[in-house]
């Protein structure tokens, strides 16, 4: 899940406050806008695009690779289910608190027609001096410049402090992935890691992850097989169990999800985990050489 | 959030699972009105928690008088840190034999998950050691449904007898009511057999989906609310996740991730976070309020402000942060770390209006908000 400049991009919910502002930003960096979706607008122009009454409607004028969803909770499996019939291949679902069972509904639709989802709950994707879908700060030059690190993360605040720590101590990014602070996600820290050892572009990797759940564990059992080095910080170390630290999937019940078995396996793996995130950038340069 | 047994059962009744009658009391007198028409009956407490039989909360009674008495013992309790302030008054059942049933949202499937267990009564962790061959589960695609026909294949081979065909019913049912109500879990333990033969769910635990509330408005107000600090409930009135901590270094932060972080950081440099408390995603805006309720705390001795913009604009919060810092003029020493999306507004905004320059590093602050604590509170002793 690595988004590129020439990949044609839809905006599902283009005209709302937050749709427009983000869109402008996306066309500013230099993100290939296309169209956007609003069923009240449609046959308008907004953002210089054409606004169709559905994502099925946009593609049938012209193919739709990524689109990119602002849209409010309870819309978003109807909105989702539009972009996959539609046969987008690459979701990018920014809403926080959708029902979790319509989470699932829209997945499951994904997984049929092979399509993918990141998120729900992300900030989005970089891909520096080509790039970005969601809301990520991109254009900030003290915080993304072109490099070779891929960057996971859970969380949009944590993965930008993540960041802007690398390109403060001269490193670049190849890739910003965040995959959402969601408990049931579309691409997981797994599938992300996977990506970035596929692409040439990223030459080691930084994975910020959070208590709760599984996911670091997983892909703790694939960094094991790469030769990529991999980097990483997991948030939540002095959280108390069984309270939800913000994110709905960052919560500790019993064992499971705790930072000591996360970190364990990410250190049997051969992952080197921070004590904070200011030393990313010095351990990306001793792992680089 | 957690239904307690009294509110979870009739969301099984209202789709057709049979469920011993009974009412709520509040008071002994109560109780025993209740077992008037219904003895012999089970009192139990209701509590947001698990374990109520072993801390004596579930009392069987013989007629009314007894049902007082039971009620009276029970009530007051204290369980798993809940007091009990009510009982549910059941008429007992003659089991014949204990099943376990679950539907849940299973993450690492990313679908639903449906369990059964031919032993129940027991906690399906404790199933699951004694008794594993017990124990089906089938990953449900969520667009396909579960029907009778996945039902009857889940349950095949485990020798339930006459009720076997029931038993696959009611395992569609569960589903469809776990569906319905936007349950992340949905447990009927024990799901029992009586001696008339009939299937009774016995007991029940029902989690709603915190996403799924806005569209279940008839399960509104029925849910047990979390038990939360005042400051807490403070939060949670103007929309914000604030959890109290032991320490004394503030923290307000924007984002889950960055909030947990900054604890972290201040627990790695040797201090303790007093809170958490994010203003991130759409609270954003809600800079003021968030810093009235940490400044709320008695406890904070210094305060760590930490700020990285992605969606969230840090001009935005930093102008809140400072409007309610002017307002409320308060003693505690701050430190701020801004970076990211607005962050060249917020530092000029910070200068000019409070005279403050934030730390390069959020390491820096900390550190610095850290030995501010500290000093106050040698200063003190």
């Amino acid at each position: 899940m690595i988004v590129r400049g020439h990949e044609r991009m839809l905006v599902q919910g283009i005209t709302g406050r937050q749709g427009t502002y983000w869109t402008e930003r996306m066309q500013e960096y230099g993100s290939r806008i296309v169209a956007g979706v609003n069923p009240k607008r449609a046959g308008d122009t907004h953002c210089g695009v054409p606004v169709f009454a559905s994502a099925r409607e946009a593609a049938e004028e012209d193919a739709i690779d990524v689109s990119v969803l602002f849209i409010p909770p309870l819309a978003v499996r109807d909105a989702a289910l539009d972009a996959i019939e539609a046969g987008v291949k690459k979701l990018v679902i920014l809403t926080e608190h959708i029902p979790v069972q319509d989470v699932m509904y829209f997945l499951s639709a994904a997984r049929a027609n092979g399509a993918s989802v990141l998120g729900p709950n992300t900030a989005g994707l970089v891909t520096p001096d080509e790039c970005f879908a969601g809301f990520m700060p991109a254009f900030s030059e003290s915080i993304f410049r072109r490099g070779s690190v891929g960057v996971i993360s859970r969380s949009g605040s944590l993965g930008t402090l993540i960041c802007l720590n690398l390109v403060q101590s001269g490193h670049g990014e190849s890739a910003f992935i965040g995959i959402g602070g969601d408990p049931v996600i579309g691409t997981t820290t797994r599938d992300a890691l996977q990506a970035l050892d596929a692409d040439e572009q990223t030459q080691a990797v930084v994975m910020v992850g959070e208590i709760g759940g599984a996911m670091e564990e997983e892909a703790a059992d694939y960094a094991a097989g790469m030769n990529k080095p991999v980097v990483a910080f997991i948030a939540g170390q002095a959280s108390p169990p069984g309270k939800k630290m913000g994110h709905a999937g960052a919560i500790v019940m019993g064992n499971r999800g705790t930072y000591a078995s996360k970190r364990g396996a990410l250190e049997r793996a051969g992952v080197r985990v921070l004590d904070t995130p200011s030393d990313v950038g010095a351990a990306i340069g001793a792992a680089m050489g | 959030m957690n239904f307690e047994e009294h509110a979870s059962k009739p969301l099984l009744a209202a789709s057709g699972m049979d469920i011993p009658r009974g009412r709520l009391a509040l008071s002994p007198d109560e109780a025993a009105a209740i077992a008037e028409a219904l003895a012999p009956v089970v009192v139990k407490a209701q509590v947001p928690t698990g374990k109520r039989g072993k801390a004596g909360g579930i009392l069987p009674a013989g007629d009314a008088e007894q049902a007082r008495q039971a009620a009276s013992r029970i009530l007051g309790l204290e369980i798993g840190g809940h007091r009990v302030e009510r009982v549910l008054v059941e008429e007992q059942a003659a089991i014949v034999r204990e099943f376990y049933a679950a539907v849940l949202n299973n993450a690492a499937s990313k679908g639903p998950l449906v369990m059964f267990s031919a032993t129940g009564g027991m906690d399906i962790e404790e199933i699951a050691k004694t008794d594993p061959q017990a124990v089906r589960e089938a990953q449900v695609d969520i667009r396909a449904g579960f029907d009778e026909s996945a039902a009857d294949n889940l349950v095949a081979g485990l020798d339930l007898g006459e009720v076997q065909a029931a038993v696959a019913q009611f395992l569609v049912k569960l589903y469809a009511c776990y569906r319905k109500y936007d349950a992340e879990l949905l447990e009927v333990n024990p799901l029992a057999v009586l001696s008339d033969g009939r299937l009774v769910a016995l007991d029940c635990k029902f989690v709603l989906d915190d996403s799924g509330i806005k569209r279940q408005p008839e399960l509104e107000g029925l849910g047990s609310r979390e038990v939360l600090t005042e400051l807490e409930e403070r939060g949670r009135e103007s929309g914000l996740r604030y959890i109290a901590l032991d320490g004394s270094v503030g923290v307000l932060a924007n984002g889950a991730g960055l909030t947990m972080t900054t604890m972290d950081v201040i627990a790695h440099h040797g201090g303790e976070p007093a809170n958490f408390l994010e203003i991130g995603g759409e609270a954003y805006t809600k800079a003021k309020p968030a810093l009235e309720l940490v400044l709320a705390n008695p406890n904070v001795k210094s305060l760590v402000v930490n700020f990285c913009g992605a969606f969230a604009r840090t001009d935005v919060m930093t102008e809140g942060v400072i409007d309610a810092w002017q307002a409320l003029a308060p003693k505690v020493p701050v430190f701020f770390s801004i970076h990211g999306t607005g962050a060249e507004e917020a530092i000029a905004m910070l200068d000019s209006r409070l005279g403050l320059t934030p730390y390069e590093t959020m390491d820096e602050a900390i550190i610095a908000a850290i030995a501010a604590a500290t000093s106050v509170e040698r200063g003190k002793s």
